[in-house]
């Protein structure tokens, strides 16, 4: 024991760093910060270490080369020894980090924590949870694979939209005029060099100013942030009512930390790393791209935004959010910290959570996507083509050849792009019927140049069967009035 | 001259490196920033855009619509198959052709032709557009982006070599290729 204490002090004799650590571990916070609320922040530095050593392992098989990329990921998966492990911890790590950094600037900001003197603080965070977004995206691309492929021509395409300067954001984006070699190479140095290297400067920066301004006590319903008491309030609070870090508080983060680090590696081994999927082949062009999970929310936006706002949202909309979070300390750096007496608080993060949410369950579903094989699938079922004609039995088969199941579900198959048509009779008559069908209108496509007038009789013959049995389909009162009584109920047949 | 204002001759020197360094630290930034805007400063004047040959004009029915692919003509050694390209090549009549991207006009996503129902869907966000490559449905502000073309010799050429994306500038022509 004397040796290893000599050994220890012949290196802190040079390093002269023992004396600072023992400060910064044993620098008092207050009692109640030792709590289960606070653990967020150092679970995220756990899994970013995580994600850093795992990135390393991975780097020694992983071939940045869009040639070759892919094998590699192949060989990681089933020829190198737990490569396939390795993989899903990085994998699983950044769905891990994503989440626990959202949880963190959730509960961060509803305990008020931005306010005075921690505004810097906010900010350098606002840019470690930008960062993280980044890894996430640019290590998507690395997984360099179909939806890697497609997913950096839906970049390209949103930063085509930049006025003036956005051809020239794309080639510096892809490093060419193509997704292919140039553009994972840039992405690998972005990913395991320019970024990394930013959010451990950053992450730095964070724990220094947590560590010099002390971490942001309980609040307390009508303990009021003044830029002028502020200071010597904490500074008395730590005094009265602190406690050393290390061990005092500490052990809560350890705990918290293990069990993610278990989680993380659980998931990876029950569920496996992820993909890569198809072969990133552009001439491969059946399939069908889906981003990450993290990124599922902006696929459901881009899907459900008119045309027209696309391009001022995917713009203007993140410029917005991104000043809005970096000014937010400047807008209320004072007052009421709790978010007992912080309602409009406490409401902006459910409506976030609950739209960001929503439109992640949505992108799950993604009901805007036709089903492109619905029509070669999914027969029409028996019940729907019981005692009909000859003429509405055609209809059923113009219904399925002329890929209308793509969009639209008959007995809760196929596609839910437009409504399904189980009682589109009881809605629609006759004339309407083929108005929509031959015209389209409300994002139905006019079919009137694909149709025969045989086709469309059939077709829609066929369409005014499906009603349910106890209730009569849609009449145009007008159109027997001049037809007369024997007005057949079958378009295009004369009386 | 007081104290505090008096220019002394390490405070000469340190000021003269400061000013040495920035010229040092300018005149490398110059050829970084040129390495770095390479990518960009090369597709200037069409820089990348060259005619690619698809194959004989009767490899394509007329009236019909067939995946084509081309080999990138601006190609770097560890491309492999991202340089490959698809296109959707529709034979109007003779010598009349649109040769449509596979990129959807809304997000790049590659669109697939169904023959029967005359459409092509996209399977991202539900894009749908008619065989003539105008926008019939979905988020899509606009056709499908097409390639200039020309017949030689029997051979259809298109002129093609960067990723179309819906950008002002960045988007291929939609009008009458001139030769059509």
């Amino acid at each position: 024991m004397r040796m290893i204490e000599r050994i220890g002090e012949w290196f802190d004799h040079r390093l002269q760093i023992a004396a600072p650590i023992r400060d910064a571990a044993e620098h008092p916070v207050p009692r109640n910060t030792a709590s289960w609320w606070y653990v967020f922040g150092s679970a995220a530095l756990v899994v970013f270490l995580l994600q850093l050593a795992t990135g390393i392992l991975l780097a020694l098989i992983y071939v940045p080369s869009a040639d070759q990329a892919w094998n590699s990921l192949q060989a990681l998966n089933h020829d190198v020894a737990l490569g396939w492990f390795i993989r899903a911890l990085h994998g699983w790590g950044s769905n891990f980090m994503v989440a626990i950094v959202l949880i963190h600037m959730m509960q961060v900001f509803l305990f008020g924590a931005y306010k005075f003197p921690r505004e810097l603080t906010w900010i350098v965070g606002v840019f470690l949870l930008l960062m993280t977004l980044g890894m996430a995206f640019t290590g998507q691309v690395l997984r360099f694979d179909q939806d890697a492929y497609w997913g950096l021509g839906i970049g390209a395409s949103i930063a085509s939209r930049v006025p003036v300067i956005g051809a020239a954001v794309v080639k510096l984006m892809l490093g060419g005029p193509i997704i292919a070699g140039a553009t994972l190479s840039r992405f690998f140095a972005l990913h395991v060099f320019v970024v990394p290297g930013s959010l451990i400067a950053f992450v730095c920066l964070h724990l220094l100013m947590v560590l010099k301004l002390g971490i942001n006590e309980w609040p307390m319903p009508g303990r009021i942030v003044k830029r002028a008491t502020y200071e010597s309030e904490y500074h008395e609070l730590t005094k009265n009512d602190g406690a050393p870090f290390v061990p005092y508080a500490i052990w809560k983060d350890m705990f918290f930390a293990a069990f993610i680090l278990i989680a993380v590696a659980a998931c990876a081994v029950y569920f496996g790393p992820f993909g890569p999927t198809g072969r990133p082949d552009p001439t491969i062009i059946q399939t069908v791209p889906k981003p990450d999970y993290f990124f599922l929310w902006l696929y459901a936006v881009l899907s459900l935004l008119p045309p027209s706002l696309e391009t001022p949202v995917l713009l203007v909309g993140p410029v917005i959010v991104i000043v809005g979070l970096l000014l937010l300390p400047f807008l209320s750096g004072e007052g009421e910290k709790s978010w007992k007496r912080r309602p409009i608080a406490v409401l902006t993060v459910l409506l976030i959570a609950i739209a960001l949410g929503t439109f992640t369950h949505l992108a799950e579903h993604a009901p805007w996507s036709p089903h492109m094989n619905a029509w070669s699938s999914e027969p029409v079922p028996d019940r729907m083509l019981r005692s009909t004609t000859a003429l509405e039995r055609q209809g059923a088969l113009v219904f399925q050849v002329k890929q209308c199941r793509n969009c639209h579900a008959l007995g809760e198959a196929g596609g839910e792009r437009g409504p399904a048509l189980d009682r589109v009779a009881v809605r629609l008559t006759q004339d309407q019927l083929i108005r929509q069908v031959i015209q389209g209108g409300g994002n139905m496509p006019a079919y009137g140049k694909n149709l025969s007038p045989a086709e469309t009789t059939a077709l829609v013959a066929f369409l005014g069967t499906l009603h349910p049995a106890g209730q009569a389909p849609a009449r145009d009162d007008s159109r027997e009035t001049v037809l007369g009584d024997g007005a057949d109920k079958r378009p295009g047949v004369q009386p | 001259m007081s104290n505090e204002t008096m220019l002394t001759r390490r405070g000469l020197f340190m000021k003269i490196g400061i000013l040495f360094n920035g010229l040092v630290g300018t005149a490398l930034a110059v050829p970084i920033v040129q390495y770095l805007f390479s990518s960009v400063t090369r597709g200037f004047g069409n820089g990348y855009l060259s005619w690619v040959p698809l194959g004989r004009v009767n490899e394509f029915p007329e009236g019909e619509t067939r995946l084509a692919t081309f080999r990138n003509p601006y190609v770097t050694p560890t491309d492999g198959k991202t340089a490959d390209t698809a296109c959707w090549v529709r034979r109007v009549a003779g010598n009349e052709f649109q040769v449509f991207a596979v990129n959807c006009a809304h997000l790049g996503c590659p669109v697939r032709w169904f023959p029967q129902s005359g459409l092509f869907m996209c399977p991202c966000h539900g894009g749908a557009y008619y065989r003539d490559g105008s926008r019939a449905s979905g988020p899509p502000e606009r056709g499908l982006f097409e390639y200039p073309y020309r017949v030689e010799d029997g051979r259809i050429v298109i002129h093609a070599g960067e990723l179309p994306t819906p950008g002002p500038s960045a988007a291929l022509s939609t009008r009458k290729p001139p030769c059509a």
